[in-house]
């Protein structure tokens, strides 16, 4: 085992740690709402990923200010348009799973969708 | 450039906005926009195969920024043809659902239907075509998002649960196509698929990032796997399809898984390029599954006692089939593949529709009991669903022949996997056999009639048992079964009575024959465009 590649790059385990995290949680929680927040761990740990892969340290943000426009003194902005454009894309997916959330509950009364399903098989329809 | 040349990325245009626009409009004329869209965009395509059959295949520049920094669209034979077969099937399915849209859908909200089917639309022009992976990503997550809201459209329980738990699987397949190809970018510094291709090339000439490279590959094709059902994940397919309305299990089960798959040819091809795929493990594993699948998917429909669950069953043992073909990492099974895509999406869409008219002709059930003679009671329907039937055991002179017949060329070149494939394909053959033999057997058995009904029956009862004699005598278990039965549900169907289904049906049954009969042409085109993939 290489240890030193791991705490060189120790942002990018922590990222795949929470990657792992949200995961799971979207897989395996009953319940509906956690599996939301897991979601929503996982594609943060991928824009976290995303926004380290696009740092270069002792370099600025890519907004042009005080007229410096040289390509050096900034760090790489295609990660953080990916980052924006994911983060529009887990919104609406987050809107839509807790619109259907809502739906369930409110035919329902629970959030645990074992449990819907079991009393959709004994509903027989 | 030729005007031509414009064509695929103004169809991908117009489906985006012909979505919004479909949300103003009342059903109807949402219906009409729709069905104009998809054909103009079908005719649009073919004009794009023609053009690009003649000569090379070619990139259209997004906004005239140049390679590594503008966004792409590139067109082959291959994306043209997909794009125009794709067009053609999602008309059929969207004329032969027309009379299960108007019942089931909440009215009022029939237009947001039709800006479903147009954003799905778009999202599968948009993953044929494009050449960044971004792109991809983004065009996959509408895919999901449209796809989900086919399946709530007709509001009950099961489908409200079924559209979750698609969603949930979609969620986390695309979560690892995301963080696969952010991985690829990390590695290679570029999202256009031919950058990266040339960046890996020297990635693996150095030999370095050889596990970045790998993980990203299995990343990549697992989420794609998730999202297209293959066999571990598709606990979410038989609600989703069994439950929908009949255009969107029919557009599901054709289309939309087909559009990831399609990707993943992509990607293979494309982007991490075919000889790194194949020395890596990770076709093993989709292979492994394939034939897993073939073989589960086929018992479980066996045990389905619903006519359209079991379809979508059956669904589960094709995708087996195509990823099967993938995990060959030959040419010829990738052909094989991309040539049951086609056969699948021709089949099962047309299997979907003739189960609608068998459950239109029985009462509105598709439960094994009801349609029992319903071949008898809507004629169409049960001929359709014969030649789909045949088509999908692989009966020479339909399509799903010549895909196996693929299949097993394929295989039989191959060094290690010809044995399992073989074994797969002649067992998945049987097991095909047993249920949709079972289910062709019983749509033509006759139901015994009760005495004092006997006049009221002409359609289903008299003349057809004593023709049919034959097909009763030999099914005299299920007769008896019949016989316990309650009382008669169904309903003579005219042919004409549903002039559009019934197109639909015939055009299916034609598409079907003409990737039967006329395959040559067709594989020679695959091959074509998985030449110029290179």
């Amino acid at each position: 085992m290489h240890w030193e590649y791991l705490l060189n790059n120790y942002e990018e385990a922590v990222a795949m740690i929470l990657f792992g995290i949200g995961f799971s949680n979207l897989l395996l929680q009953k319940n509906l709402i956690k599996k939301i927040i897991g979601l929503n761990i996982m594609d943060t740990a991928v824009y976290l990923f995303l926004a380290l892969k696009g740092y270069i340290s002792g370099r600025k943000a890519p907004v042009v200010v005080d007229g410096v426009t040289r390509a050096e003194a900034y760090i790489n902005p295609i990660p953080s348009g990916l980052v924006l454009t994911g983060i529009v894309v887990s919104v609406s997916v987050t809107a839509l799973m807790l619109s259907l959330t809502i739906r369930l509950y409110r035919r329902y009364h629970t959030l645990d969708l074992d449990e819907i399903t079991t009393r959709l098989k004994r509903e027989g329809k | 450039m030729a005007f031509v040349q414009n064509f695929p990325f103004m169809s991908i245009l117009l489906s985006l906005f012909s979505g919004p626009l479909c949300s103003v409009l009342d059903g109807k004329w949402a219906r009409r926009v729709n069905t104009a869209v998809i054909a103009v965009i079908g005719i649009m395509s073919a004009f794009v195969l023609k053009h690009v059959s003649a000569g090379q295949p070619y990139v259209y520049r997004m906004g005239h920024f140049s390679a590594p920094w503008g966004n792409e669209i590139r067109v082959g034979t291959l994306e043209a043809f997909m794009a125009c077969f794709f067009c053609a099937v999602m008309l059929l399915c969207m004329l032969g659902g027309i009379r299960e849209r108007a019942a089931q859908i909440e009215e009022g909200k029939q237009n947001l239907y039709y800006v479903m089917v147009n954003l799905l639309l778009c999202s599968l022009l948009a993953l044929i075509y494009t050449n960044d992976l971004f792109t991809a990503y983004v065009f996959v997550e509408i895919n999901t998002i449209s796809a989900c809201g086919l399946i709530m459209i007709r509001q009950t329980g099961r489908t409200f649960e079924a559209a979750t738990r698609y969603m949930i699987m979609s969620l986390l397949g695309s979560g690892l196509l995301l963080l696969g190809i952010c991985h690829l970018y990390a590695v290679t510094g570029h999202l256009l698929m031919s950058n990266i291709k040339e960046q890996v090339q020297v990635i693996t000439a150095t030999g370095r990032y050889h596990i970045s490279l790998m993980v990203a590959l299995g990343l990549m094709s697992v989420g794609l796997a998730i999202k297209s059902a293959l066999y571990p994940f598709h606990a979410w397919l038989p609600d989703a399809y069994g439950y929908s309305t009949l255009s969107s299990s029919a557009i599901l089960s054709s289309l939309v898984s087909k559009g990831y798959i399609f990707l993943l040819i992509k990607i293979f091809y494309r982007v991490v390029g075919i000889q790194a795929v194949r020395e890596s493990k990770v076709v093993n594993v989709l292979f492994v599954f394939g034939i897993a699948g073939m073989i589960m998917g086929s018992l479980s429909a066996i045990k389905e006692e619903n006519l359209k669950r079991m379809i979508a069953y059956s669904s589960v043992a094709q995708i087996g089939y195509i990823y099967m073909g993938l995990g060959l990492a030959t040419d010829a099974g990738a052909i094989a593949s991309l040539y049951h895509v086609l056969s699948h999406a021709a089949t099962k869409s047309l299997l979907f529709v003739a189960a609608a008219g068998l459950a239109q002709a029985s009462g509105g059930s598709d439960r094994y009991g009801d349609i029992t003679g319903a071949g008898f009671r809507n004629r169409l329907a049960g001929v359709a669903f014969t030649v789909g039937s045949l088509s999908m055991v692989g009966m020479p002179v339909f399509s799903g022949f010549i895909s196996k017949l693929l299949f097993a060329r394929a295989a039989v070149g191959h060094a290690h996997k010809m044995l399992p494939t073989v074994i797969a394909l002649a067992v998945s053959t049987i097991l095909n056999a047993v249920y949709f033999m079972k289910t062709v057997i019983r749509i033509y058995t006759i139901r015994p009639v009760e005495p004092g009904r006997e006049g009221e029956n002409p359609g289903s009862g008299g003349t057809g048992r004593q023709s049919r004699g034959g097909i009763g005598a030999v099914s005299a278990i299920e007769v008896a079964e019949a016989e316990i039965l309650p009382k008669e549900t169904g309903r003579t169907v005219r042919l004409l009575e549903e002039p559009a289904k019934a197109a639909a049906l015939v055009c299916f049954i034609l598409l079907n024959l003409i990737l039967g009969l006329n395959s040559d042409p067709i594989v020679r085109l695959i091959q074509g465009g998985i030449e110029m993939f290179e």
